[in-house]
């Protein structure tokens, strides 16, 4: 680490390879040597036989998990193991938006919390993360709509989260793009969140490995778990394609999968896995500097920084484990972009891909421990993890390292299910495909 | 995009039916008690592999069909009516 680093989280390992402080200052030096200093962004670790906790899953919510419990809680006796490389999960698939506009006060305040921690995430990880707080526009089309937006964001003000009401004339000037006369469904106006916005997916990935890995914890990829060791009621590690691994305590954080993991110990949980597209286009000159969300369909587009429009819809509909969308879904969200953004209809799509979501039976997240004692679920994301990152991150590590849920997260409890308190944000019943 | 056999209609585009999840599921008995309950309502196994599921046939007969397929190739096996019983 340079003499230049503010005060280290936590000691180095001896020999633990450290990429240093990254700052404007050192980019200059860099330039004036041949770029020749720099490391990797984090240490390629191989597993030893033993940890106090493993991680597995190396996406968003297991390298934040990692970090925090180093860097927050003092335990760095960590591994993260990530079946493939890091950042070739959903951490790199969704559409990078980042809100805390929820309903339910839970929600609001553990999503609040996580938007408050993006606000700092850069600084905190000497990493940019190209964290924008564009705002987040959700347009309402009917009266009904109208009532429910009103309440909603009044919630979040009654939680001192921001939340504006725009008029038809207000939306046009902010997105001058927006087709406010469609016949079927007028615009009427909008809700604003301004500290909603996008983050670099692909820079949350690393800066949390390269932090959590600084910290002291091991990230290790291309080590598949093939299986959970148990001794009597306690988890006691894991099969990987590169040998046994002890553990203390086991934190599956890998969404989309984690029912296949929990079959390992024959646990069945209230998650149904489904595919969501995202989809690119060609790169435009800007035009969209907010995100803008659709509500007579399921549509939600922001413009990168590179120029192309990110955007997505609903899920496909039908329980999923192929990382690939079909065409039906492909059609619709085509078919309410250019309802809504008619302007638009001749940009051609440049890429299309799909990840695979933990739908819980609440639509809501499941931070908790489960009833093989030392085994930690973090999952049921929805189409909602990203978001959610670094309080997911934290309040996971809260769980481990303290024992009992983050404050924040003990909603999010699997026992909520048996207990009849779901957080069920839209209303739809236990249904996952619904919410 | 999936075509669905229908056995009173024939193969059909995926779009005439809608989802209704997963049909391997069995209601317990009425004292069954609450953890049953809950496992029954809550509990997915929500298997990568063959997958027993309710579609029903909105754009057409409007029967449920219950239909085996494939989560990870999306593959259909079998097509049946709600009493089949269709195997994995």
């Amino acid at each position: 680490m340079s003499p230049a680093a503010k005060s280290p989280p936590a000691p180095l390992e001896a020999g633990r390879a450290s990429s240093g402080r990254y700052s404007g200052w050192r980019l200059f030096l860099e330039g004036l040597t041949g770029q020749r200093g720099w490391s990797r962004a984090w240490a390629k670790a191989a597993p030893r036989p033993r940890y106090r906790v493993v991680i597995v899953g190396g996406g968003g919510h297991g390298l934040a998990t990692a970090y925090y419990l180093a860097a927050e809680y003092g335990i760095r006796d960590v591994a993260v193991l990530e079946r493939g490389p890091i950042g070739l999960g959903n951490v790199g698939r969704n559409t990078t938006i980042i809100r805390s506009n929820y309903f339910h006060p839970a929600n609001i305040r553990f999503y609040e919390f996580s938007l408050k921690l993006w606000e700092t995430l850069e600084q905190r990880l000497n990493f940019n993360a190209m964290v924008s707080q564009r705002g987040t526009l959700n347009l309402f089309h009917t009266e009904a709509q109208r009532d429910l937006f009103t309440r909603r964001a009044n919630m979040m003000r009654l939680h001192g989260v921001d939340a504006e009401a725009l008029s038809r004339e207000e939306v046009k000037e902010l997105v001058p793009l927006v087709d406010l006369d469609n016949g079927r469904y007028p615009v009427l106006g909008g809700f604003l969140q301004r500290r909603g916005g996008t983050v670099r997916h692909d820079a949350v990935a690393w800066g949390y490995a390269r932090a959590a890995s600084e910290a002291g914890a091991d990230v290790i990829e291309h080590c598949e778990v093939t299986g959970i060791r148990r001794e009597g009621a306690r988890v006691s590690g894991v099969e990987t394609t590169r040998g046994a691994i002890g553990a203390e305590i086991v934190c599956l954080a890998v969404a989309g999968h984690s029912s296949r993991l929990a079959a390992m110990v024959g646990l069945q949980l209230p998650i149904e896995t489904h595919v969501l597209q995202a989809f690119v286009s060609e790169p435009l000159k800007p035009v969209l500097d907010v995100v803008l969300t659709y509500g007579a369909g399921h549509f939600y587009v922001s413009q990168s920084d590179k120029g192309g429009l990110v955007f997505g819809g609903a899920i496909d509909g039908y329980n999923s484990y192929g990382q690939r969308g079909t065409l039906p879904m492909a059609e619709e969200v085509a078919a309410s972009a250019v309802t809504l953004l008619p302007g638009l209809a001749r940009v051609r799509v440049l890429r299309q891909w799909g990840g695979v979501m933990d739908m819980s039976m609440d639509g809501s997240p499941i931070i908790s421990k489960t009833p093989l004692e030392g085994l930690i679920l973090n999952g049921g994301w929805c189409y909602g993890g990203f978001k959610a990152i670094p309080a997911g991150g934290l309040t996971t590590a809260h769980l481990i390292a303290r024992d009992e849920p983050h404050p924040l997260a003990s909603h999010l409890d699997l026992r909520r299910f048996a207990a009849g308190r779901t957080v069920d944000e839209r209303g739809a019943g236990p249904f996952p495909y619904a919410h | 995009m999936l075509r669905i056999p229908c056995p009173w209609c024939g193969e059909r585009d995926e779009t005439e039916f809608r989802y209704r999840g997963d049909a391997s599921r069995e209601r317990p008995a009425g004292d069954a008690g609450l953890t049953a309950f809950t496992h029954y309502v809550y509990a997915r196994e929500n298997r990568c592999g063959w997958h027993l599921e309710w579609w029903l046939h909105v754009g057409g007969c409007r029967r449920l069909l219950k239909v085996l397929r494939h989560t990870l190739s999306h593959e259909i096996r079998a097509v049946g009516g709600p009493g089949d019983s269709l195997g994995r």
